[in-house]
């Protein structure tokens, strides 16, 4: 491991009343290399990259960005650091107010004053990164279909190119085909961009695909981490149950 | 159960509450002053909380008027001031049912609508995806409804007390026996710029209670469709209260 993490977590924490979701998570990613998180549903996956984001405040730990401790910023200075960032949310989480274009083009019109035939072109541009054509350009969310809807938000989070990707269960509700197809287009934007990203999912093949390295988390910990290959190999009986898909094993769900 | 000790959370309960609604509505008005502002969302706001607000707001106050008309009618001849017909309507509508029963009305329809479709936002993560597009939703979703609603209540009860007026006229006119010309000269005679100046005050102040109570219930909501549905009411429920208990401070200012 390098000595200067793009992406550094120590001793994370958080709770939501009695329920101590996230119990001391570390973790460190190296710029330039796209780490997978796999879990359980309800395991905090989705709460450990809010925190990332800043759209929760974790109770105690650290989280730096490029050496910068990014917990408890002003909003301004958080609102800059997010400009370094794409997220792919799991619901995809596009407005439905908007068209597609102004969907992928949000950033750019919104926060960096750019002039709106100007972002339509850089959106259009991104949608074909994608390959979604420019004729979906004007219609809404609601009438695309989740696979397609999925690439527009796919689209929005790399826009601007940003430094640091992350992708919230990216496949979850899609079939295997279309799921492969954005395993692909992510690990091309990933590997095109020189992009360091933290996806999560719990769907092997996706993590296998998309990830460099791969991490688990369980009781609000990382019990394991090693490289994508390793995984089938990783000594640790949790993961193998998780990988296998076995309802048998250290992990009682029944008994939860 | 200590009888003692449930008082007392009721209490806590509620003064966390207004500390929340009052942090909330602070942070709306530093949105509201500060920009970025966001022209495009405020018009579409103008559009959706005012103009598409016109049908309820007219029907509300023509057969308002109409009624108050008849009521002052009847009350007034027992004592033979039948004749004050006019001159009641038009206070009782510019300085009091105009702006409140339009507000409650736009209650129903507005602050309804603001929480239903912020809280679907919510659960969406949608209020999530705004902040790490570096866009803060309250100078984006927040601020340009309380804007509008500044702008279009005081607007709509303006409207509001014309048609009230009018009402009250229709029913004098046609079934009261008054005479048309001399009811609208009594009305305008007597109506004082500060009548329907305090009215549109009060209209302001319903708005901005109208926006708020929408965006903070919405903001707060709950998970899933059941937490976007709480919301919803919750928005009509306190912006009615607060619409009322602002309209007996006002009032009391006012006279
Ligand atoms: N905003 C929140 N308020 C309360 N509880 C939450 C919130 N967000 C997540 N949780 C809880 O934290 C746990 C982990 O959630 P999450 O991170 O979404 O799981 P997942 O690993 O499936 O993404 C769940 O039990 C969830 O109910
Ligand atoms: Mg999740």
């Amino acid at each position: 491991m390098s000595k200067n993490p793009k992406i550094s977590i120590s001793n994370l924490h958080k709770s939501f009343g009695s329920k101590h979701v996230l119990q001391g998570v570390n973790l460190n990613v190296d710029a330039g290399k796209s780490l997978v998180v796999i879990g359980g549903s309800g395991t905090g996956k989705s709460v450990l990259l809010k925190s990332i984001l800043g759209l929760l405040r974790p109770d105690q730990g650290s989280i730096e960005i490029d050496g910068t401790q990014i917990i408890g910023l002003p909003p301004r200075k958080q609102e800059k650091i997010a400009s370094k960032f794409g997220m792919l949310f799991q619901g995809g989480a596009l407005f439905d107010s908007l068209s597609i274009w102004e969907n992928v083009a949000f950033r750019l019109t919104h926060a960096d004053n750019m002039p709106r035939k100007r972002a339509k072109e850089l959106a259009i541009e991104a949608m074909a990164r994608v390959n979604l054509s420019k004729a979906n350009a004007d219609l809404r969310p609601a009438e695309l279909s989740g696979g397609m809807q999925k690439r527009v938000g796919l689209a929005r989070a790399i826009v601007t190119r940003p430094q640091i990707l992350f992708f919230d269960e990216p496949t979850t509700g899609l079939d295997p085909i279309t799921a492969d197809v954005i395993n692909r287009l992510i690990r091309e934007q990933v590997t095109e961009l020189g992009a360091t990203a933290i996806s999560i999912t719990h769907d092997m093949p996706s993590a296998r695909h998309i990830g460099d390295e791969i991490a688990m988390i369980f009781e609000g910990k990382i019990i394991w981490r090693g490289p994508a290959q390793d995984i089938d190999n990783s000594q640790n009986e949790y993961v193998d149950q998780f990988v296998k898909g076995s309802a048998t094993g250290p992990i009682n769900l029944m008994a939860g | 159960m200590n009888p003692i000790a449930s008082i007392g959370r009721a209490s806590l309960g509620l003064l966390r509450a207004i500390g929340q609604v009052t942090l909330f509505a602070w942070r709306c008005v530093l949105a509201i002053i500060s920009p970025p502002w966001y022209l495009r969302q405020i018009g579409r706001q103008l559009l959706s909380i005012g103009y598409f607000s016109l049908p309820v707001v007219g029907l509300t106050a023509v057969f308002t008027g109409a009624a108050l008309a008849l009521n002052i009618y009847t009350g007034g001849a027992r004592f033979n001031a039948e004749s004050f017909v006019p001159n009641i309507v038009g206070i009782g509508i510019t300085r009091e049912l105009g702006p409140v029963l339009a507000s409650l009305m736009l209650a129903g329809r507005v602050s309804a609508a603001i929480a239903a479709e912020i809280g679907a936002m919510k659960v969406t993560e949608q209020i999530d995806a705004l902040r790490t597009l570096s866009t803060n939703p309250f100078n984006y979703l927040y601020a340009p409804r309380i804007i509008a609603a500044l702008i279009a209540v005081p607007l709509l009860v303006l409207i509001a007390d014309i048609i009230g007026v009018f009402g009250g006229f229709a029913v004098a006119t046609q079934s009261l026996g008054f005479n048309g010309p001399l009811y609208v000269k009594n009305t305008i005679d007597f109506i004082t710029g500060w009548d329907v100046a305090s009215g549109l005050i009060k209209a302001a102040v319903f708005g901005f209670i109208i926006a708020l109570m929408g965006c903070y219930h919405g903001h707060n909501s709950g998970r899933g469709a059941q937490g976007v549905g709480r919301a919803t009411t919750n928005a009509v429920v306190s912006a009615a209260i607060l619409i009322f208990a602002a309209n007996y401070m006002l009032t009391s200012l006012f006279v």
